[in-house]
């Protein structure tokens, strides 16, 4: 694909106002996706981790049903419940906001496929956190609010941060649910992914620019992977984000 | 301050239940056998489990009483609590760990210098030694000012060469604290060595709660007797002739005994009541057993000998002076009072 177009041209090709369109449209919607997937996964996954048994088990298969879920499936099931006619659909209109092929709905779409991605790895780097350790933190008076962040959160860093990366890569490559619930409206609703596909028909060097940059962008995902759990097993000597706060002089 | 514990409650295959009072500045020290039901009192106090029915009070204070939906949270219970493998935060250095129990960072550095750990306060826990491990641990549990301290085999993590050091130094510490303390081992020793009075626990009942030297002295049963020392071993009364039951031991020696007792018994004697020899000596001790020496085990200035099935500790010099080998004959000697007898 590098190979195909001398690498001037390619960048030149992402100046094109549909690369760029979908550029913005990807770096909006996948930000508020990534954000809502840790604000509220985290401390979701978190009360997962603590429930034992049959509950819990049932919990994580819902988490995981997106996984597997065809994304044709999905997009149907996110009409179904938020398109103008569906469940929801009624009540959001009456509060006049419109949600199928809106970026509200590429949010949706983002979120819905991504989010088992982080939950998973969240759920099970709680879980192989010692129990004794936030137990300690208890009889340390802490209460459980101070033991998740400051005990749970920090132990659990590195996988958080690997799902994390895990699900950002994923909602960078959806389409198949977006294009159902969302459309491919430049501007608006149209990802880069989506661009690929219509540029694939109108401008094949714009489709090979945007497929080069997501190429580099999921290489760089994949690393920042191996650097989290890298973190994890030497956390002495690679520090990627501040350190906690030192000693006090 | 007094410390009063009662509560059952159901584990997977048996009910733990404990009904004891922990004076103020009294130690007392659990043991059993692991699996035992010996941790679920410490979590039940610290309230880090709720019992199916309870009470644990401090003083006044009113901890936990299922009777009357009273559970107050683990972080409001004033109890300082050493884990098992200490449950050292590992992504936090040595200050920061000792940090997070203490109210305010005036109280850190004093603590480390009384456990001598000042040099490793910006060390990594997981860079320490087993005996540094345990000192930031117990300076992180008196860190919260605790009214109370929990210890969960304070000692297990620790290798033999420095246990008996830090034991000494445990006991040093806990009279100085002057609190009461709940201890948990599976070693009948450390306990002798730490406590006040002793409970013997097994499948989550407290068996016999007594001072270690009472326990030795009237064990309840031939468990309690076999987790104090004794050697327990099996055998049917056949004869009483002047008050003594004569026991054949399943093995095939026979033995006296002044305790009372019929039929299938189990017979308890404690290693330190045996003395040996190579020929059977004529004194006031009824029971003379002479079968080959099996093994000879140093223990410090002490030495531990097993002759056929009965064990003799006696001292390392003796040992040497009777040239114990295993293989050699030799005679275990000792009265029929030092022999118990427990319905099997």
């Amino acid at each position: 694909m590098f190979l195909q177009v001398p690498p001037g041209e390619l960048v030149s090709a992402l100046g094109s106002s549909a690369a760029r369109d979908a550029l913005r449209v990807t770096a909006e919607t996948i930000s508020i996706s990534m954000l809502a997937i840790l604000v509220f996964g985290t401390p979701a996954a978190y009360w997962i981790s603590t429930r034992r048994g049959a509950f819990r088990d049932a919990l994580v298969t819902l988490v995981e049903l997106p996984l597997v879920l065809p994304p044709a499936v999905a997009g149907v099931g996110l009409l179904v419940a938020f398109g103008r006619a569906g469940l929801l659909g009624g009540t959001f209109e009456a509060l006049g906001i419109d949600i199928a092929f809106t970026k509200i709905a590429v949010v949706l779409a983002v979120t819905f496929v991504a989010s088992p991605f982080y939950l998973r790895t969240a759920i099970a780097s709680f879980e192989v956190v010692d129990p004794a350790l936030p137990a300690a933190a208890r009889t340390l008076g802490a209460g459980p609010g101070r033991v998740f962040a400051r005990v749970m959160l920090p132990l659990s860093r590195s996988g958080l941060g690997a799902g994390a990366a895990l699900a950002f890569a994923r909602g960078l490559g959806e389409f198949g649910a977006t294009i159902m619930f969302a459309g491919s409206l430049q501007g608006v609703t149209q990802t880069l992914s989506l661009a690929i596909y219509e540029q694939f028909d109108l401008d094949f060097d714009v489709a090979l620019a945007i497929s080069a940059l997501l190429i580099v962008l999921s290489a760089l995902v994949l690393l920042s992977v191996k650097l989290f759990t890298r973190w994890r097993s030497g956390s002495d000597s690679l520090t990627l984000f501040a350190p906690s706060a030192r000693r006090p002089t | 301050m007094a410390l009063r514990i009662r509560f059952t409650h159901a584990l997977r295959t048996f009910r733990a239940s404990a009904d004891l009072t922990v004076e103020p500045a009294e130690t007392v020290a659990l043991v059993g056998p692991s699996g035992a039901g010996k941790t679920t009192v410490l979590r039940v106090v610290a309230g880090l489990l709720r019992p199916d029915d309870g009470f644990v009070s401090l003083d006044d204070t009113v901890l936990l009483d299922t009777a009357r939906r009273v559970d107050v949270p683990p972080e409001r219970r004033r109890v300082g609590y050493l884990f098992q493998e200490y449950a050292l935060f590992p992504h936090l250095d040595v200050w920061h760990n000792v940090r997070f129990g203490a109210g305010s960072t005036a109280d850190v550095d004093p603590l480390l210098e009384r456990f001598r750990i000042s040099g490793l306060a910006s060390a990594r826990v997981t860079q320490l030694s087993g005996g540094e491990r345990q000192r930031v641990a117990l300076a992180r549990a008196l860190a919260r000012d605790p009214a109370l301290l929990l210890l969960d085999e304070p000692l297990s993590a620790l290798d033999a060469h420095t246990r008996a050091g830090v034991r000494a130094e445990l006991r040093e510490l806990l009279d100085e604290l002057g609190l009461p303390v709940v201890l948990v081992t599976h070693d009948f020793e450390d306990a002798a060595t730490l406590a006040h009075r002793v409970g013997v626990i097994s499948d989550g009942e407290v068996l016999q709660l007594a001072s270690p030297t009472d326990l030795v002295a009237l064990p309840r049963d031939a468990f309690v007797a076999s987790f104090t020392g004794a050697t327990v071993l099996p055998g049917r009364v056949v004869e009483v002739r002047n008050g003594l039951r004569h026991v054949a031991l399943d093995g095939g020696l026979a033995l006296w005994s002044a305790d009372d007792g019929e039929g299938e018994v189990n017979v308890a004697v404690y290693p330190w009541d045996v003395s040996l020899g190579s020929v059977a000596p004529d004194d006031s001790r009824m029971n003379h057993l002479s079968a080959a020496v099996v093994s000879v085990a140093p223990m410090g200035n002490r030495t531990r000998v097993r002759v056929g099935p009965i064990v003799a500790e006696i001292t390392a010099a003796s040992a040497e002076r009777l040239d114990l080998r295993p293989g050699v004959l030799a005679t275990a000697s000792f009265k029929a009072t030092a022999a118990r007898l427990y319905p099997r």
